[in-house]
């Protein structure tokens, strides 16, 4: 559903024009039941070529390896089973958000229902098809992770696949196109002057810096969330809540309140990447130490109370 | 008698199969089944209350905003806070912005591809309604994708993103709406009321809002032809099939009360038989008997249990069967204009009931009504009072959740002990609608609407298509 707000008009078009054509889509074909059926049968047994399967939702192994707990619908077999069959026909397997990617949020908790990604579980590669799997072109599973995904993401995957403009060196290790993932959800963070200062808030709803108190990854998530935007002018900052790292495997177990942030002696445990200890902690005591006044009102409020300047330049 | 086993179902939200028992060319009993099962109460147990905010609403993708209502309704409940009125309203344009999403993408995407179909080329509306609402190709639903992703920006600016904000907290709204952006909001709020008065009804939205009567309803479509408008041509379709007389359901409606205005909700609560009743959320019961999870007497949700069975004989289905003091209901748009009392909606159902025609009518009536009341929310933020509160979750609490999702009405349950969740129960919309039989036999909603369905010859089984797709089910929330 999310893949629908894409801001392409007329998506579908757009993407037929560079040559993807749905074979079977659940929320949008006019086909249902036999006919549906018939598509997949054929897809799986190699009469319908299949270009691109992709898949969305965790591959679900339960009950004791059974698969039962999602049939698909009408053919009382496991979905788990045509997942696999289809895999090994498909040219390309694209993983469409975090569940199908590594598990995700279905994995979470005791995992009731032995949930797995295509080719991953969790941070471990293996899942479903196994480690050493790669589709015939060489790439191993696109896993277009996130949870929601960005619809922009998926449909430049599938365009770029179209395009024949996608090869192993596109993707990051863990499996996620480079195009989104080489980006942290930090960059173009509106908060910026917040986080430079450690100007924090303290409380959902305060304009301060996410990072040191409300569970803020933001410096460690891999996402171009703050640059592309979502639904034409948001993101999860902006909309004044912590980045939990939907794009990673794992983010479903955080092992801390989502969102606070855990923390030793009053220093976060999770630091920016790339960057060392030491660095962060004497630049966030000198940048405490520098914050202007205006900053850190503003960080504990819920709108602006001290204005930035006005500099009138007189002559 | 012949079986039939249909699915999977395209257009649906989520995994739905349907046995139907066939005699003299019509169903004559038919088994609704929910193919999924996740788990979330369960991965739920354990974890400390304020997590749940972030798992809840990643059920589902397409009613995200609404599991994220109910639970931080539950979690405001047992945090003892009631949020400011600024939060409040935030709370209720994000709801309605999602439900007023939901409603257009059933209409445009999910339930009028189906006359699109070849099965119905020779009649004299075809044409038209291929061009306009074919599956994945129509102009209709090009139109309407493109709207909707517009329009889903209100979340955006309130929320961050659409599906998954994390901005509906139990003390009110994460994201303050500052005073210029009021005008932002308007903004999408008019292009939006362009496309629903210039594309789907050709006319004002008051207008529409205010058809009181049947009469009043044939005399405004017959006033223009049918090519006016997407609802017109709706209309003119639903008169030469007769689909009022096609899926009627129990014949009792449930609404929670929708969009919390302080007092009292803005559509209200209750439960309409021929007049309206208080809803009592105390006889709620949950029967697991034809469900894959282990046997009990059913249970009031605040003390549900949800164990999988999966080798369970006479079970066909992940779903429970959700009962109001042991009587079957159905939720829906049709259901909260009823129990409101909007007089079309009151009419419909006096004539015919629950059925195909009234329920997809009651969500085109609720796009028309919901929407200039979201103008009218946005001019009473008040820039400057507070958007959310700050509170502590008890180490011990038992609070419940209720709101109405764009399908129906949403509870969830909530046992807190020792700072963790003990107990976690979610009963869906699409849980209520396409329940199976209780332990006294009793069929869900779905299966009574299906039982005399017109099967095989040239329709084959497109009947029972829009049967189906009139509850507009999701099917991803009916288990979780």
């Amino acid at each position: 559903m999310s893949f629908l707000c894409s801001d392409v008009s007329d998506v579908l078009r757009t993407l037929e024009t560079a040559g993807v054509n749905f074979l079977w889509h659940p929320s949008l074909s006019q086909v249902s039941g036999a006919e549906a059926i018939e598509i997949l049968e054929g897809c799986a047994n190699g009469t319908v070529p299949l270009d691109i399967l992709c898949l969305e939702g965790a591959v679900l192994c339960g009950p004791s390896g059974s698969g039962r707990f999602h049939v698909l619908s009408g053919t009382g077999i496991p979905t788990m089973n045509w997942v696999r069959r289809l895999a090994e026909r498909a040219s390309h397997v694209i993983a469409i958000g975090s569940c199908a990617a590594y598990g995700g949020m279905s994995s979470a908790g005791v995992n009731p229902t032995d949930a797995c990604g295509l080719q991953y579980h969790g941070e471990k590669l293996g899942g479903l098809l196994g480690a050493s799997w790669h589709d015939p072109s060489g790439l191993p599973v696109i896993n277009v992770s996130g949870c929601p995904v960005h619809p922009a993401w998926v449909v430049e995957t599938l365009l770029a696949l179209a395009l024949g403009d996608f090869g192993p060196a596109e993707l990051d290790q863990l499996g996620r196109p480079r195009f989104y993932a080489d980006q942290l959800v930090h960059h173009g963070c509106p908060r910026n002057e917040f986080y430079e200062f450690k100007a924090s808030a303290s409380k959902a709803s305060d304009l301060g810096c996410l990072m040191e108190n409300l569970g803020c990854k933001a410096t460690q998530a891999h996402a171009d969330c703050n640059i592309r935007l979502w639904n034409v002018s948001g993101s999860c900052l902006r909309g004044g809540y912590a980045c939990i790292n939907c794009t990673a495997p794992g983010f479903e177990e955080p092992g801390h309140e989502f969102a606070r942030t855990p923390k030793i002696a009053g220093i976060p445990i999770a630091l920016p990447v790339d960057m060392p200890k030491a660095w962060f902690v004497a630049l966030a005591a000198l940048s405490k130490s520098a914050t202007p006044r205006r900053v850190r009102e503003n960080a504990a409020v819920e709108r602006m109370v001290v204005p930035p300047a006005v500099r009138v330049s007189r002559k | 008698m012949t079986r039939i086993v249909v699915g999977p179902f395209s257009r649906v939200e989520g995994d739905l199969e349907v046995t139907l028992e066939v005699e003299d060319g019509a169903v004559r009993e038919a088994r609704v089944s929910s193919q999924l099962f996740r788990g979330f109460e369960r991965i739920l147990i354990g974890k400390i209350p304020l997590d749940a905010l972030a798992v809840v609403p990643r059920i589902c993708g397409i009613c995200s905003v609404s599991q994220s209502s109910a639970v931080a309704r539950a979690l405001a409940g047992a945090a003892g806070l009631e949020p400011p009125k600024n939060g409040r309203t935030a709370g209720n344009l994000m709801l309605a912005a999602e439900n007023m999403a939901d409603h257009l993408t059933h209409f445009y995407l999910f339930f009028m591809p189906d006359f699109a179909r070849p099965a119905y080329s020779q009649r004299h509306w075809y044409p038209l309604v291929r061009q306009r609402f074919e599956a994945m190709r129509g102009s209709g639903g090009v139109e309407a994708l493109a709207s909707r992703a517009r329009f889903l920006e209100l979340v955006a600016i309130l929320g961050g993103k659409w599906p998954h904000t994390l901005a509906i907290q139990p003390g009110g709204s994460s994201r303050a709406v500052q005073r210029a952006e009021r005008v932002q909001l308007l903004l999408v709020l008019r292009e939006f009321r362009k496309f629903l008065e210039k594309t789907l009804f050709g006319d004002q939205l008051e207008r529409i809002a205010g058809l009181g009567s049947l009469a009043a309803l044939a005399g405004w479509r017959d006033a223009r032809p049918a090519a006016d408008s997407d609802f017109r041509l709706f209309l003119e379709v639903a008169g030469d099939l007769e689909i009022e007389k096609l899926g009627r359901g129990p014949d009792t409606f449930m609404s929670y009360g929708a969009y919390d205005d302080g007092d009292r909700p803005h559509f209200a609560a209750g439960v309409f038989e021929g007049e309206v009743h208080p809803l009592e959320q105390g006889a709620i019961r949950e029967d697991g008997s034809h469900a894959w999870l282990q046997e009990g007497a059913p249970r009031h949700p605040a003390e549900g249990l949800t164990q999988p069975a999966p080798d369970k004989s006479g079970a066909y289905t992940w779903c429970k069967a959700p009962r109001l003091g042991g009587k079957v209901v159905e939720v829906g748009a049709l259901a909260r204009q009823v129990v409101d009392g909007h007089p079309l909606a009151r009419q419909l159902v006096a004539s015919g009931g629950g059925n195909v025609f009234s329920r997809v009518l009651a969500r085109l009536l609720e796009l028309a009504l919901v929407v200039p009341a979201m103008e009218r929310w946005v001019s009473t933020f008040q820039p400057g009072e507070p958007f959310c509160l700050p509170g502590e979750i008890p180490d011990g609490a038992v609070s419940f959740g209720l709101v109405e999702a764009a399908r129906g009405s949403l509870g969830h349950w909530l046992t807190v002990g020792e700072g963790r969740i003990r107990g976690y129960q979610i009963v869906a919309p699409t849980t209520w609608n396409f329940s199976p039989r209780d332990g006294e036999g009793r069929c869900g909603p779905l299966e009574q609407a299906l039982v005399g369905t017109p099967v095989g010859g040239r329709l084959g089984e497109v009947l029972v298509q829009h049967v189906v797709r009139s509850f507009d089910p999701c099917m991803v929330c009916t288990v979780h």
